[in-house]
């Protein structure tokens, strides 16, 4: 990773650890906000959370795997999630997951190679009403079909 | 800051601007019109909705008309809906292009747009919201003000006897007093367990300590459950208000709430509720001029569902990983940061301040002799009317399914519901008839849980549904306690065989053990309950197991691995080498001829496909 790019997570840090203080139970809280802003918990955000709050590295390693809202890794410019919920299973959601790994050629929690597309399964988003559901970057898309989910790929594809 | 009397002041002025909500038969020029921004409507686009009316009535400069946005209606399979009251005219499945019509056609000319309007199941044009089946056998008191008001807005909460609660506990009931009558009401913990709300505060307030904590479970991982979720989004302070009632009563002065990542709106107009109840000082020090002071803070969860497993929860809210705590010590004597903390659920929390103004006595006049008042459902899978719905306790699961529900779409019958989520149990077609209450859904091998209700048809295989919950425990379960990190996945192996057409009755046998142990070793909720899906499928569907397991078959053709074996002619070049393998010589055809398998003797031992030089056979 570049300086540049190093100095940047550095200073964004600064902003997001000086809303909270340096009391040990704000960790997720910071991790929450970290993972939205960069979309992944960098390694040196991990380091500066860890000195801040006195905590080890190793311990926030544990939190960050324990969770699987945090990932160690960036994600895609779009991130796809399939509702794997009861009332999505049950209407039919794996279809749309076979779907999205076959035209997408990921298995779910990996990106794209060209960085586009990350291709994750989330356990229910409290939409059962209009189950199947898909998400693209938290827009969600209710009583979706195949069909549907490709209008959308196809859509997002021209952009 | 306000005052008591500046809050009557707001209540009594707001509720009569506000009475052509409820008051349907109201003759007032006056119209709302109420856009559904629960989550359901959201994601079929009603802020667009809420937007493009408001554009147009400044536009056509339209007067008396308001437009509200509100939480969840119910139901959710009709969204995005809008109602106008007082007429209380209901909107179905509205888009963007459909709202100048209504302005024109209705609000303009006080005419219906029959397009619009909302078919009931039996075909009928429903034009008030009241005459659709839907609602007749709902009784709303946990979701009172979902849908009603905008929940935005704290004045619209105290203009339907907002924060009355709790003047009157602070005002004019003891501690003991507020515990003694909920205790009376009967209500028990919504969270799935049923464990008597009184006696948990009760035995909180018991404690000695010089700080206690009230924690809010918003924690609602049941995947197929949304009530929680739709009771944040559509009455926030309902839940702030119960929150400082229980502060008071078990002597805390700090509340926590947890609430899952994955649900923004809520966690939004929590937060907006939770300024607002401060600016008037609802919350803070020296509430209502009194000695109490009580605040609330919220706590992002990060997906993971353990963490709606109390002590789990407890370990989060602390900043760690969210592995359970042996139990005792239970939270009521040692909870956050080892201080007495009362944990309640959402849907509980919202019954506390109905109770405190109608009574208990009142509250204990609905449900059953041993499960008072209503429970919230969120109903969902094959069933016409998807969504939300709030229904007496001991009504029977027919009634639910079918006459609120609607029945099984596609002219498919019904199979069986599961409730309780991955911790509960499947109801079959013979048990329809079972009143919904804590007892007798634990005597048929399921649970109440925490509200999801999803109903099947014929078209599911039930061990893949054991297949799908295990696959759901195995990921979700913390590692901690070696009952539920290995036997799960034990478990789910069994199952994995048995739907790929692998499992034999030794398999079964072991699966079975494997129900018992489990619940009896693992340290928490989840583990203890993982099986339940297994145990309640082989109790009354045992003989899909079988069928998968003797004759590799599944009915459903869900299990994918167990679907016909078939010979493609076009590959086909009939050189006999399947035929001379097949071990049931199920097999025929003539030589340099497209061979046919009969599925009938067919036993899916695979070995054909895998002797096949030209990949004909899959």
């Amino acid at each position: 990773m570049c300086e540049c790019i190093e100095n940047k997570i550095k200073s964004d840090m600064k902003e997001i650890l000086g809303k909270y203080q340096n009391s040990k139970d704000n960790l997720i809280q910071i991790l929450n906000e970290v993972q939205e802003k960069f979309g992944y918990i960098p390694l040196i955000a991990q380091k500066e959370i860890s000195q801040y709050l006195n905590i080890s590295l190793a311990e926030i390693y544990g939190v960050i795997t324990f969770y699987s809202r945090f990932t160690l890794e960036p994600k895609g410019e779009y991130t796809i999630s399939v509702c794997l919920g009861t009332a999505c299973f049950v209407k039919g959601s794996e279809k749309l997951l076979d779907r999205l790994k076959e035209r997408l050629k990921i298995e779910p929690g990996k990106t794209t190679s060209d960085g586009k597309y990350s291709l994750d399964t989330t356990r229910c988003i409290g939409a059962c009403g209009i189950a199947p559901v898909f998400t693209v970057n938290g827009e969600v898309y209710g009583k979706a079909t195949v069909k549907k989910l490709d209008e959308v790929l196809d859509n997002l594809e021209k952009n | 800051m306000k005052s008591i009397k500046e809050i009557e002041e707001i209540r009594i002025k707001k509720r009569k601007e506000l009475d052509l909500r409820v008051n349907v038969n109201l003759s007032t020029k006056e119209k709302h019109i109420l856009v559904c921004q629960g989550t359901g409507c959201t994601s079929s686009k009603s802020p667009e909705i809420i937007e493009e009316f408001k554009r147009i009535i400044k536009e056509k400069n339209v007067d008396n008309v308001r437009v509200i946005k509100t939480g969840c209606f119910g139901l959710c399979a009709k969204g995005p809906i809008v109602i106008i009251r007082p007429e209380d005219t209901f909107y179905a499945m509205i888009t963007k292009e459909d709202c100048l019509e209504i302005i024109e056609k209705h609000i303009l000319n006080g005419e219906l747009v029959e397009r619009l309007l909302c078919k009931d199941v039996d075909g009928t044009l429903v034009k008030k919201l009241d005459e659709l089946n839907f609602y007749k056998k709902q009784k709303r008191i946990a979701l009172k003000n979902c849908g009603v008001i905008n929940p935005e807005d704290i004045d619209e909460y105290i203009a339907f006897d907002g924060y009355k609660a709790l003047e009157k506990v602070l005002m004019e009931m003891t501690p003991e007093e507020v515990i003694e009558e909920i205790t009376k009401s009967g209500l028990r913990g919504r969270g799935g367990a049923g464990f008597p709300t009184g006696k948990k505060w009760f035995l909180t307030r018991n404690v000695e300590a010089d700080q206690k904590y009230v924690v809010c479970n918003a924690d609602e991982g049941d995947p197929g459950a949304f009530m929680d979720r739709s009771i944040l989004e559509g009455d926030p302070h309902s839940v702030i208000e119960a929150m400082i009632i229980a502060g008071y009563s078990i002597g805390a002065t700090k509340g926590y709430i947890y609430v899952r990542a994955e649900y923004p709106i809520a966690v939004h107009r929590f937060d907006v509720a939770i300024k607002q109840a401060r600016e008037y000082n609802l919350l803070g020090k020296n509430i209502f001029g009194t000695d109490f002071s009580f605040d609330i803070e919220i706590r992002l969860g990060a997906g993971a569902f353990v963490c709606g497993e109390e002590t789990a929860l407890l370990e989060s809210i602390e900043g760690r990983r969210g592995q359970p705590r042996v139990k005792p010590p239970y939270p009521a004597n040692s909870g956050l940061w080892g201080k007495p903390t009362l944990i309640n659920n959402v849907e509980t929390f919202a019954n506390i301040t109905r109770i405190i103004l109608n009574g208990a006595e009142w509250y204990s006049k609905i449900g059953t002799e041993t499960s008072k008042g209503t429970k919230v459902f969120a109903l969902g899978g094959n069933v016409i009317n998807t969504g939300l719905v709030e229904v007496p306790m001991g009504t029977t699961l027919r009634e639910i399914v079918y006459d609120i529900g609607g029945g099984i779409p596609n002219n498919r019958d019904f199979k069986a519901a599961q409730t309780g989520g991955p911790s509960g149990g499947c109801i079959p077609k013979e048990h329809l008839d079972t009143p919904i209450d804590y007892e007798s859904l634990k005597e048929i091998g399921s649970m109440m849980g925490s509200g999801g209700l999803i109903v099947m048809d014929d078209s599911k295989c039930m061990v893949n549904l054991a297949k799908f919950y295990l696959e759901f425990t195995v990921d979700e379960s913390c590692g901690k306690c070696t009952p539920c990190r290995i036997g799960t996945k034990r478990m789910l192996e069994i199952l994995e065989k048995i739907c790929n057409g692998e499992g034999s009755l030794e398999d079964l046998r072991k699966l079975e053990e494997l129900t018992i142990t489990i619940p009896k070793t693992a340290i928490c909720g989840l583990g203890q309950t993982a099986p339940n899906p297994v145990i309640s499928t082989l109790k009354y569907f045992r003989d899909e197991y079988l069928e998968h397991i003797k004759y590799k078959k599944c009915r459903t053709g869900e299990c994918k691995a167990l679907a016909k074996i078939q010979i493609d002619p076009e590959k086909c070049r009939g050189c006999g080498i399947c035929k001379k393998n097949c071990p049931v010589n199920a097999i025929s055809g003539e030589v340099k001829m497209p061979h046919h398998i009969d599925e009938d003797i067919c036993i899916k031992c695979g070995t054909c496909i895998s002797k096949c030089p030209f990949k004909a056979i899959g």
